[in-house]
């Protein structure tokens, strides 16, 4: 049977409203297959590739290079099966005549950060989808829930996702006590607590990856399974010159070659980001929140806290960029753990190779 | 996805936010205690416009009306900021900057100088500028060039409600005085703005939009109808990167030179007249240090060299608009083969 598919603007994430459409990788009259990259598209966060979920031929291509477009809005028509230009032709004008897009008042009715204060702090978390354990995820040394932008809609067609800013980062309370794994860790369980979560999948990037096994250690009757990403706690080396040169970076220019470590492709490093991170790092208390993490948790350019121990008494998945440029990828080795190094990947790597961490991080979590 | 408000609820929560963590924060000016529900005479406007609505109750004895003296109330700021206190002179208008000329351009201006870098004068001047308002020739202008002329002053020109948070509690918590240019058609503007204090430093210009055709250079009101210019412009084939200077004083040199010397080509918009404004202080800099990166001539947008106009015709003809930037452009732009 012949099927007309429409292929449109992706929303990865939750503040995507549009996307700018960079350069198309398929031609008209390509045959594409499911899971092929067919465009590449740019938001002011990040540039990923747009894949069809539709096998066929590529018909018509509608969204020009260079062109910004709503999230939904069509860009191309795939075909499957044999059809004529006049049916392909009523598709397209039902479809442009059909469309609204999405204005800030539908996007603010959706599911938005929510706050909550928390043992004396304000805490800043997403929670999205039903269903199953809850996943939690928990980024890393200065990050925020952002920092899972591509995955968070993804897992969460499977399962109720829940994502955090830890204390000092985001939007949540600045001031740390302790400033150690610890009180990161308590502050993960008070929002379990809050939230009626017995127990939960911890998935933690970096920094995120030892409050994750900590909480494992502390509380494991709480955990499930843990995916690490990049993670800290597997080992001793970590990239001192990215801590203090992103610690110190006071502007655009001093920050820039900080956060080209993250990448792999150090393109993505444009100026919207190094003004959001500006914006971040300039909040009252994030200097000496970020010093007082760094001092506890990575002094002289170490890792402090070993947690390899705790992978073996969960089921564990260990995901890394090769080229990780922070935490090296030889911390993965030797861990009782279903480990997936990703080649040519650098340490954000559920950042730029998100489709491939979501679908492992699924793969993992429907076999337990 | 964070909190949106206006560049007036933006400069009012800056000042909250900066009295309640520093008691030698206050407030003096004309008319700005108010809207607190006070009896008689404390109960004002809470400023002209309302930006210190509200202030005044939360704050007593810390938000002082002062007579219909600038010479007075703008004196005793610059006297109290050399006692150890962090005051916020809101000088209505910029226009009435006549009547304290001396206080600002030969007392706290000069200060640190006279008594050899041992004195600090941590002032903050608050004050509406610009056209736009129907409020003729007294109460429109964009003097802020005026200000930039003088050294020992610092000068802020915020385009949003984030910068103009940000930018206020920077100079608060300078130690020089600081001449704040509220664009009054502004105040209404809406953006994100973190409830947290946050400070941006001075002399760092905010690049709101890459490109690499032309740059076009601006601050305050005009950043606005650079992008309306730029967004047009991008849909005819020009891909403008625009600058905001966020302060005058000091300038952000480096991101104008860095951003002229990629694209070749610059439009400066000022709002402000055009002899001795930063329109021509900005040209005259990169004519001078990026000579071999221009491949057509620089071009300014701004008022004329005449009052504002109090007819509404007029005036709508003598504010710098998207489509005059964009002719300048195109003019500019037209000269790419040549290049």
């Amino acid at each position: 049977m012949s099927q007309i598919h429409t292929l449109t603007m992706p929303k990865w994430g939750l503040s995507m409203t549009e996307g700018r459409v960079d350069t198309w990788l398929k031609q008209e009259g390509d045959r594409v297959e499911k899971g092929d990259e067919l465009l590449d598209v740019e938001t002011d966060k990040i540039s990923s590739s747009v894949e069809t979920p539709f096998s066929g031929v590529l018909k018509r291509v509608l969204a020009r290079p260079d062109e910004t477009l709503s999230v939904g809005a069509l860009l191309a028509i795939i075909v499957d099966g044999e059809v004529s230009d006049a049916q392909i032709e009523e598709v397209i004008q039902r479809f442009q005549a059909e469309f609204v897009p999405a204005t800030d008042a539908a996007e603010s009715s959706g599911p938005a950060a929510q706050k909550v204060e928390l043992e004396g702090r304000t805490v800043r978390y997403f929670d999205l989808g039903e269903g199953g354990t809850p996943l939690v995820l928990i980024h890393g040394f200065g990050g925020d829930l952002n920092n899972w932008l591509f995955n968070h809609q993804a897992l969460a067609a499977e399962r109720r996702v829940i994502a955090l800013d830890l204390p000092g980062h985001g939007e949540s309370g600045k001031s740390l006590r302790t400033g150690d794994l610890d009180e990161l860790s308590h502050s993960v369980l008070a929002l379990l607590d809050h939230l009626d979560i017995n127990t939960a999948h911890l998935a933690g990037h970096s920094m995120g990856g030892a409050v994750a096994l900590n909480i494992a250690r502390l509380a494991p009757q709480r955990v499930a399974s843990l995916v690490l990403i990049a993670s800290a706690g597997l080992g001793s080396e970590i990239n001192g010159e990215y801590l203090q040169g992103f610690i110190d970076a006071s502007n655009r220019n001093a920050l820039r070659p900080q956060l080209m470590k993250l990448f792999s492709d150090p393109g993505l490093v444009n100026r919207q980001m190094l003004e959001d991170m500006l914006k971040f790092k300039r909040l009252e208390g994030v200097d000496s929140a970020l010093r007082q993490l760094v001092g506890q948790l990575f002094p002289d350019a170490r890792q402090a806290v070993g947690l390899r121990a705790q992978v073996e008494h969960k089921p564990s998945l260990v995901i890394w960029g090769a080229d990780d440029a922070i935490i090296p990828v030889s911390h993965a080795q030797g861990l009782a753990a279903q480990v997936k190094i990703l080649p040519a990947q650098g340490h954000m790597v559920q950042m730029e190779a998100a489709e491939q961490v979501n679908r492992l991080i699924e793969g993992f979590l429907k076999d337990l | 996805m964070a909190r949106k408000i206006t560049y007036q609820q933006a400069i009012n929560e800056a000042l909250a936010q900066e009295m309640r963590r520093d008691p030698s924060v206050f407030i003096i000016g004309e008319d700005v205690a108010g809207g607190a529900g006070a009896p008689g005479e404390q109960d004002a406007w809470g400023g002209v416009l309302g930006v210190t609505k509200g202030l005044y109750a939360q704050f007593p004895g810390r938000v002082l009306d002062a007579p219909l003296s600038e010479i007075g109330y703008v004196g005793a700021a610059v006297g109290a900021a050399t006692q150890g206190m962090r005051p916020v002179c809101e000088l209505m208008f910029v226009d009435f900057a006549g009547c304290c000329l001396d206080q600002i351009l030969n007392q706290a201006a000069k200060f640190r100088y006279m008594f050899g870098g041992k004195a600090v004068t941590p002032l903050v001047i608050r004050t509406m500028v610009g056209a736009g308002l129907r409020a003729a020739a007294q109460h429109s202008q964009m003097l802020t060039s005026l200000w930039t002329h003088i050294p020992g002053l610092k000068v802020v020109c915020p385009s949003s409600p984030y910068d103009a948070k940000g930018l206020l509690i920077q100079a608060i918590r300078d130690n020089d005085p600081v001449i704040f240019c509220e664009h009054k058609m502004l105040y209404g503007m809406q953006g994100e703005v973190p409830e947290e204090l946050y400070t941006i430093p001075f002399g760092e210009a905010n690049f709101l939009r890459e490109g690499n055709d032309v740059t076009l250079v601006t601050y305050g009101r005009m950043v606005h109808l650079a992008m309306e210019a730029a967004a047009n412009l991008a849909r005819q084939g020009i891909d403008c990167e625009v600058l905001d200077l966020r302060t005058t004083s000091p300038m952000d040199e480096d991101s104008i030179l860095e951003s002229v010397e990629k694209t070749g080509r610059l439009v400066v918009i000022d709002e402000a007249n055009p002899r001795c404004s930063m329109a021509t202080d900005i040209s005259a800099m990169v004519a001078q240090k990026a000579f071999d990166s221009l491949k057509a001539p620089i071009e300014m947008v701004t008022a004329p060299h005449t009052p504002v106009p109090f007819s509404d015709a007029l005036e709508d003809m003598y504010i710098p608009n998207a489509a005059k930037i964009e002719a300048a452009v195109r003019k500019i732009s037209e000269k790419r083969s040549a290049a």
